[in-house]
C-alpha cells in the first residue's frame, strides 16, 4: 500500500533500459527534469502512482514512487536531500547528471 | 593469455568457457526483461547475481577484483569500459572491487563480455553468497609476511565460486585472510577472518576467527580455532558455512549474519557444532592436497627480482636533494622482503578529491606504470588506494614523477587525508546522508603536508548509512550519516581500529548537522594534539584518556 498522500507530490522512477531518473509529466510522459513534472495532491497523487505502476508493468520504468515536493517559482523541487540529488545528479560531480545538462 | 604472468592466477579453458556462457545467459535474460517477458521482481535477483544494482542515477555494476589483484591488461580494460560505457571513471571500494556508476542495462552484456576477455566478471559481488575474498594489499611483498595469503585466497575463491550449497545463504558472507604479522586485511571485521601462520618445519596453519562484522550491530570476530592444519582449511570452512546455513536467522534480515548467530548461541556452543560437522565431513573429499596448494602457489611465485643491494645510492641521493619526494617515499612506501625493492601505495585521495575514484586516464597511466615498474601487476586496497607491490628503490623517484603527471602523487597513506568514504547519498540508493563531500572538505582542510605529518597516523572512515560500507565503527574517527526527519545528521565516534588492536569506536558526543562535521573533526584533532603523549597516535591517546577527554574538548563539558 502506498502511504497516504499529504502535501504536494510528483511521481518518479528510473528508466528500465538506461536506469536514468525520470519524472511523470504532462500526458503521463516520462521526462528527465523534475521542473516539468506534474504535481499532484491527495487522491490524484495516488491515481498518478497507479498509472505509473501500469507504465512499470509494461517495462518502460522501474520502481515508481511518490516524492514530496515544494513549489519554487511554480516548479516542483524535491523536499528530501535524497530526491534533490536524484533530480540533479551527484552533488560532488556538477559535471554529471541533469544538473550538467545531461539526460542521465 | 599473454597478459597473465607471475603473481596472477591464470584462468583455464573451462573457466573461460563458463564465463562466456554466463555472459550469453545474461544477454538473453536482459533481452527478455526488455521485451517484457520477465518482470522486475523476476529479473532483480538475476541482475544482482551479476553484480548489477539500480542506484540513484543509473545502474551500478560492481566488478569483482579477486583479493584485489589486477594485471595491467585488466586495469586497462576497466579504463576502457569506464570510457566507453560509463563517464570515464570508476570507484574502488572497501571490498577491493571496482564500481561503475552510470551503466545502462542494455550495455551490460557487452560490458560483461569485455570483462570476460580479461578473465573478469561481476559474479558474487552481490547477493547472499560468499563474496570476494579480501587480503593484505602487500601480499607477496611485505617484509613482515610469513605466509603468502594470495595462495589461500585463491583456493577459497575457487572453492566458494558457484558453490552449489552456499548460493543462497541466510545473508552475504565475507572472508578476509592475512599472512603477515601486521594485519592489513581487517580480519576482525569479517564473517570469517583467517590468519595464516608458519607452524614450523615448513607447515602452514590457520587461526580462524568468526562473527566479525559492522552494520547495524557491529561485532569483532571471536577466536574459533587456532592452528588449523593446511589440509583442513576447506573442510573447516565448509563446516562453518554449513552450520551457518542451517542455523542462521533467515527470518529476520537484521539478524541473519553469522555475527548474530555467534552472539546469540555463544562462541563455545557454535564451535561445538562446527567441530562436530568438521569431524563428520573431514576426509578425502575436502582434504586440501599439498600438491594442489603447491600448484596454486606456483601462480604466485616471486616475479623475477634482480639481485640488488639493500641500499640504493640513487634513491638515497634523491631523498637528500628533494624533500617533497622524500616525504612521499616515507609515507607511501613500505619495506619489501626483497632487498632493493619497496611496495608503493598510490593514493586515490588527493586533497578535496573523491576517495577511491580514478579516471579512465589514471587507470591507463597506472597500468602502464605497473608494467614499467612492477611486473605488470597491481593491487586495490580496502582503504580505496592502489598499490604497486614490487618497485626497485632505484626507480622510486622516476615512478613518483610519473605519478605526479596524473595527480597520483599525494603523500598521505594512513594520514588524515587518506579517508575511507562510501558513495553515500551522492550515488547509493540505500544512503541516509552524504559522505563523499565531507571527506572532500576534511582532506582539503588538512591538505598541508606539514600539518598531516604532525598529526601522524589518523584513519577517518565514513559511511552514508548504517550498513557501514565505509567501516566507520573501526575508524580512529568514524562518521556515520543518518537521516533525522529528512535532515542529514552525523554520528561521530572515536577510538576505533580495524588493525591488530581491533576495537569498535565509541560515540563522542551528540549527533551534528552536515555543516558542523568538519569543524567537530578539527576540534577532535586539536584535542589530540594538545593531549597526546610523545609517540602516541590519535587512537592511542583515545585509548589512554578515554572518550570523555575528547568529548569535553570537542563538545564542551556540558555535552
Ligand atoms: S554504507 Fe550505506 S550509503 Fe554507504 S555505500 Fe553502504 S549502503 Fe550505501
Amino acid at each position: 500500500m502506498a502511504r497516504p498522500a499529504d502535501g504536494l507530490k510528483v511521481v518518479s522512477a528510473n528508466r528500465l533500459d538506461s536506469g536514468a531518473v525520470v519524472w511523470l509529466a504532462a500526458d503521463d510522459q516520462w521526462q528527465h527534469h523534475i521542473a516539468v513534472a506534474s504535481v499532484f495532491e491527495g487522491a490524484t497523487a495516488e491515481a498518478a502512482l497507479e498509472r505509473a505502476k501500469a507504465s512499470a508493468a509494461t517495462g518502460v520504468v522501474v520502481d515508481p514512487s511518490l516524492i514530496d515536493v515544494t513549489l519554487e517559482n511554480g516548479a516542483p523541487r524535491a523536499v528530501r536531500p535524497r530526491e534533490r540529488i536524484r533530480s540533479l545528479g551527484p552533488s560532488v560531480r556538477a559535471d554529471l547528471g541533469v544538473q550538467a545538462g545531461r539526460r542521465q | 593469455m599473454s597478459h597473465l604472468q607471475a603473481g596472477h592466477y591464470q584462468y583455464d579453458e573451462i573457466d573461460r568457457r563458463f564465463l562466456t556462457e554466463r555472459v550469453e545467459q545474461f544477454r538473453r535474460q536482459v533481452e527478455r526483461r526488455i521485451a517484457g517477458e520477465l518482470s522486475e521482481a523476476e529479473f532483480r535477483p538475476i541482475r544482482l547475481m551479476n553484480g548489477l544494482y539500480l542506484q540513484l542515477h543509473a545502474y551500478m555494476l560492481r566488478v569483482a577484483v579477486p583479493y584485489g589483484v589486477l594485471s595491467s591488461a585488466q586495469l586497462r580494460q576497466l579504463a576502457s569500459i569506464g570510457r566507453q560505457y560509463d563517464r570515464g571513471y570508476g570507484h574502488f571500494t572497501t571490498r577491493q572491487n571496482l564500481q561503475f556508476n552510470w551503466i545502462k542495462l542494455v550495455d551490460v552484456p557487452a560490458i560483461l563480455n569485455d570483462l570476460a576477455k580479461v578473465d573478469m566478471h561481476a559474479i558474487q559481488t552481490s547477493g547472499n553468497c560468499i563474496r570476494n575474498v579480501t587480503t593484505d594489499q602487500f601480499a607477496g611483498a611485505a617484509a613482515d609476511e610469513v605466509v603468502d595469503p594470495r595462495v589461500y585466497a585463491e583456493i577459497i575463491r575457487q572453492w566458494s565460486t558457484l558453490h552449489p550449497e552456499f548460493t543462497f545463504l541466510p545473508r552475504k558472507f565475507k572472508i578476509a585472510i592475512t599472512g603477515a604479522t601486521t594485519d592489513r586485511a581487517a580480519i576482525a571485521i569479517h564473517d570469517v577472518g583467517i590468519r595464516a601462520r608458519a607452524l614450523g618445519q615448513g607447515a602452514v596453519g590457520f587461526d580462524i576467527f568468526v562473527g566479525g562484522g559492522l552494520g547495524r550491530s557491529p561485532f569483532l570476530a571471536k577466536s574459533l580455532r587456532a592452528e588449523l592444519p593446511q589440509a583442513d582449511l576447506l573442510a573447516y570452512l565448509e563446516a562453518i558455512l554449513r552450520i551457518y546455513n542451517q542455523y542462521g536467522r533467515r527470518d529476520n534480515i537484521y539478524k541473519a549474519r553469522i555475527k548474530i548467530l555467534v552472539h546469540e548461541v555463544g562462541i563455545d556452543a557454535l564451535r561445538e557444532q562446527i567441530d562436530a560437522e568438521f569431524e563428520r565431513i573431514r576426509g578425502p573429499k575436502y582434504r586440501l592436497d599439498p600438491e594442489i596448494v603447491e600448484s596454486i602457489r606456483a601462480h604466485f611465485a616471486s616475479p623475477p627480482f634482480e639481485d640488488l643491494p639493500a641500499k640504493s645510492p640513487a634513491f638515497e641521493a634523491a631523498l637528500a636533494r628533494d624533500a617533497v619526494f622524500a616525504r612521499w617515499a616515507e609515507i607511501n612506501t613500505v619495506a619489501h622482503r626483497q632487498a632493493g625493492y619497496a611496495a608503493v601505495t598510490i593514493s586515490l585521495k588527493p586533497p578535496g578529491g573523491i576517495p577511491g575514484d580514478a579516471t579512465s586516464d589514471q587507470m591507463d597511466a597506472v597500468a602502464d606504470l605497473a608494467e614499467r615498474f612492477s611486473f605488470g601487476e597491481l593491487r586495490v586496497t580496502h582503504e580505496q588506494n592502489l598499490v604497486l607491490a614490487h618497485v626497485r628503490r632505484d626507480d622510486l623517484r622516476a615512478l613518483w614523477q610519473e605519478l605526479g603527471k596524473h595527480g597520483l602523487d599525494t603523500a598521505n597513506a594512513g594520514l588524515i587525508g587518506d579517508i575511507i568514504a562510501c558513495p553515500g547519498l551522492d550515488y547509493c540508493a540505500l544512503a541516509s546522508a552524504r559522505s563523499i563531500s565531507l571527506a572532500q572538505q576534511i582532506s582539503a582542510r588538512f591538505a598541508d603536508p606539514e600539518q598531516q605529518h604532525l598529526i601522524g597516523e589518523l584513519k577517518i572512515k565514513m559511511s552514508g548509512c548504517i550498513n557501514a560500507c565505509g567501516h566507520h565503527h573501526v575508524g580512529h574517527i568514524g562518521v556515520l550519516g543518518v537521516d533525522k526527519h529528512g535532515v542529514e545528521t552525523y554520528q561521530i565516534t572515536v577510538g576505533g581500529s580495524a588493525a591488530d588492536d581491533a576495537v569498535l569506536g565509541a560515540v563522542v558526543g551528540p549527533a551534528v548537522g552536515y555543516d558542523e562535521v568538519v569543524a567537530k573533526i578539527g576540534r577532535l584533532v586539536d584535542a589530540y594534539l594538545e593531549l597526546r603523549a610523545p609517540g602516541e597516535r590519535f587512537v592511542d591517546t583515545v585509548a589512554r584518556l578515554g572518550v570523555k577527554a575528547f568529548r569535553e574538548k570537542a563538545y564542551g563539558t556540558a555535552a
